[in-house]
């Protein structure tokens, strides 16, 4: 397909290159459909993926993936990699939700289960989990020191207080805590914004939601998940909240000096960046790590009250609802990583900003219990249509660091979904498809409205064709509540 | 000449702002940071705060006054609908601004801004207008 403004070069059907020219240091590579790309030319995401192959130490290529959209500095959807000695760390690269992330529960319901208690359920979840602007769990009181724990020890801290069981820890990417984590180079503010915050859901895309398995695609692999047709899920969705935004917001000033500091040349002041090496570089690791396990302890939290909300609204006990955690996946994160880098080994610093890891079955970072299938990928759709479980493949790791996409990608601004939803009751849509919404603003589900995203089945077809990651169940919401 | 307007940006939410003066500019950026988060017939102003905030240039200024506010909106449960930018230079600014705490049954939070970006970042002066640009993640 011929373009003017970049200079596309079809691979195959579901990728795309945009050669390196001038001072890019790699080409960009973009997996996406003939459609799909005509949509994503209509935003300046691939711009962004040419800005960030600019930056020093890229190894590969910059990529975007399917559900890739205009972002600040980096694209949301990109993926790009560093060599340890020669690359950057970018908080730009990460986001201002620092582990913003997907985690997926299991239970032994099925919705005939549920069916007539969903108005009960949903009212009790949104009574049990903070959301929206400032509210905040009254029987929870963190002193600095419970913080700083927080900090250093992610959802082993959240465990350790009787959120949760040790099993729940083996299902989270890096088990929950990045060992790096650092509280003593957290700001007093970041500190302070966290305080208040720790245990909630926030507002915007992030949500709980309880849905069922509508199809499975892999009867074996669903059932090594722990995943059967009709059995009801929770996908939970939120971040590190205002300490992840904190954090990443003093980096980004002190990224701005040391960009200068280290002459490197920034096609965006958002791409503000430092040698890994550095002590800016290192700094920020630490300081992310901290804001990392930070999410990984709320979303513990959380599914800590999804158990006893399920438990109060349905009159069951935890033996029969069996909630157990499938996984929990950071769409917002940099990591050390080993990659294949021209038939050699090398150390990376993977930079995933609305991206998911997706490594292969046996990989030493895949848990035991899916050792033989990949690592479970979670992709939540928007809150109508439907969200998808898929596993990490070899290819994903050969092909794109071991990454893929993170869910539906918006299409419209909210400022344009606000339009589109004026006079209508999004609530009373979503109702009538039989999905019920609690939320804390009215604001929140018309800019969440369906027709605000791509259709997520088109996003997880793509990387199912490229080979990136492998489709084993689709889920279809019954009941939501957003902040 | 409206005191900004919003542009739309896929994720999040931008705005173009414009003011006769700096001082104008800043004020006007800061009412429209807080008309997108709440709805501001609602806010009396009566609590008063001194801001002082630096900046390296007119841009990283016009980030660190809006992410102050965002700050102390997020911490002290604030949020302000008067804005009075006493003295700026290009690295230094002096205000005074008025809100009020946030009571449950008469504030509406309509927006959660994350953080205030440097994403297409502007400051200009256009003839007898300055204009700005900030994109808001959130």
């Amino acid at each position: 397909m011929a373009d003017d403004k970049y200079k596309i070069q079809k691979i195959d059907d579901y990728r795309w290159r945009i050669p390196r020219e001038g001072k890019m240091r790699v080409d960009g590579i973009v997996y996406a459909d003939e459609q799909m790309l005509k949509e994503i030319q209509k935003d300046e995401s691939l711009q962004q993926v040419i800005n960030v192959a600019h930056l020093p130490g890229i190894v590969g290529y910059s990529l975007g993936m399917p559900d890739i959209h205009w972002g600040y500095g980096f694209p949301i959807g990109g993926v790009a990699a560093f060599d340890i000695d020669e690359g950057v760390v970018s908080p730009g690269g990460v986001g201002y939700d620092i582990n913003c992330g997907v985690r997926l529960l299991r239970t032994d319901l099925y919705q005939r289960d549920i069916t007539n208690k969903m108005e009960s359920l949903v009212n009790t979840l949104f009574a049990n989990i903070p959301s929206g602007v400032g509210s905040h769990r009254k029987d929870l009181k963190l002193s600095l020191q419970d913080e700083k724990n927080v900090l250093r020890n992610g959802a082993r801290w959240a465990v350790s207080q009787g959120y949760g069981t040790k099993e729940d820890l083996e299902h989270i990417e890096e088990q929950g805590c990045i060992s790096e984590a650092d509280p003593e180079l957290v700001s007093d503010r970041a500190l302070e914004r966290g305080r208040a915050q720790l245990g909630t859901l926030g507002s915007g895309n992030h949500f709980v939601e309880v849905g069922y398995i509508a199809e499975v695609y892999d009867e074996e692999i669903a059932r090594i998940l722990g995943l059967e047709k009709d059995g009801i899920t929770i996908v939970v969705h939120t971040g590190s909240r205002g300490l992840g935004y904190q954090v990443c917001d003093d980096s980004i000033r002190v990224m701005i000096n040391a960009s200068r500091k280290y002459n490197i040349e920034l096609p965006d002041r958002q791409l503000c960046c430092a040698p890994i090496n550095s002590p800016e570089g290192r700094e920020y690791l630490a300081a992310m790590a901290c804001a990392a396990n930070y999410a990984f302890a709320n979303r513990q939290m959380i599914t800590h009250w999804v158990r006893e909300s399920f438990e109060s609204a349905l009159h069951i006990g935890p033996k029969e609802s069996q909630i157990s955690l499938i996984y929990d996946v950071c769409h917002n994160i940099a990591k050390f990583e080993e990659h294949i880098v021209e038939g050699e080994k090398k150390r990376l610093c993977v930079h995933r900003k609305g991206a998911t890891r997706a490594f292969p079955p046996n990989h030493p970072h895949t848990p035991d219990a899916y050792k033989s299938v990949g690592q479970p990928v979670l992709i939540p759709g928007d809150m109508g249509r439907c969200s998808y479980v898929l596993v990490g493949t070899e290819k994903a790791y050969a092909d794109t660091f071991g990454s893929t996409c993170h869910g539906a990608g918006r299409v419209m601004s909210r400022n344009q979904a606000v339009k589109v939803s004026k006079g209508r009751s999004i609530a009373q849509e979503l109702k009538e498809k039989g999905i019920l919404v609690r939320a804390d603003s009215r604001a929140t589900l018309d800019e969440e409205i369906p027709e605000a995203y791509k259709n997520v089945t088109e996003v997880v077809n793509i990387v199912e064709h490229a080979g990136i990651s492998k489709k084993i169940a689709q889920l279809k919401p019954l009941c939501v509540i957003k902040g | 000449m409206p005191k900004y307007i919003l542009i739309d940006h896929t994720a999040d939410i931008g705005i173009d702002v414009f003011g006769a003066s700096v001082q104008e500019l800043f004020a006007n950026a800061a009412f429209a940071l807080f008309d997108i988060i709440t709805d501001l017939s609602k806010v009396e102003g009566e609590i008063e705060y001194k801001i002082s905030i630096s900046g390296i240039d007119k841009e990283q200024l016009l980030v660190n006054w809006l992410h102050e506010l965002l700050y102390l909106h997020d911490v002290k449960n604030l949020l302000f609908n008067d804005f009075c930018v006493v003295d700026i230079t290009d690295n230094q600014l002096n205000a005074v601004v008025r809100g009020d705490v946030i009571t449950e049954d008469k504030h509406v939070i309509k927006t959660e801004i994350k953080a205030v970006t440097y994403h297409c970042l502007s400051v200009i002066r256009d003839n007898d207008c300055w204009k700005a640009r900030v994109i808001f993640d959130l």
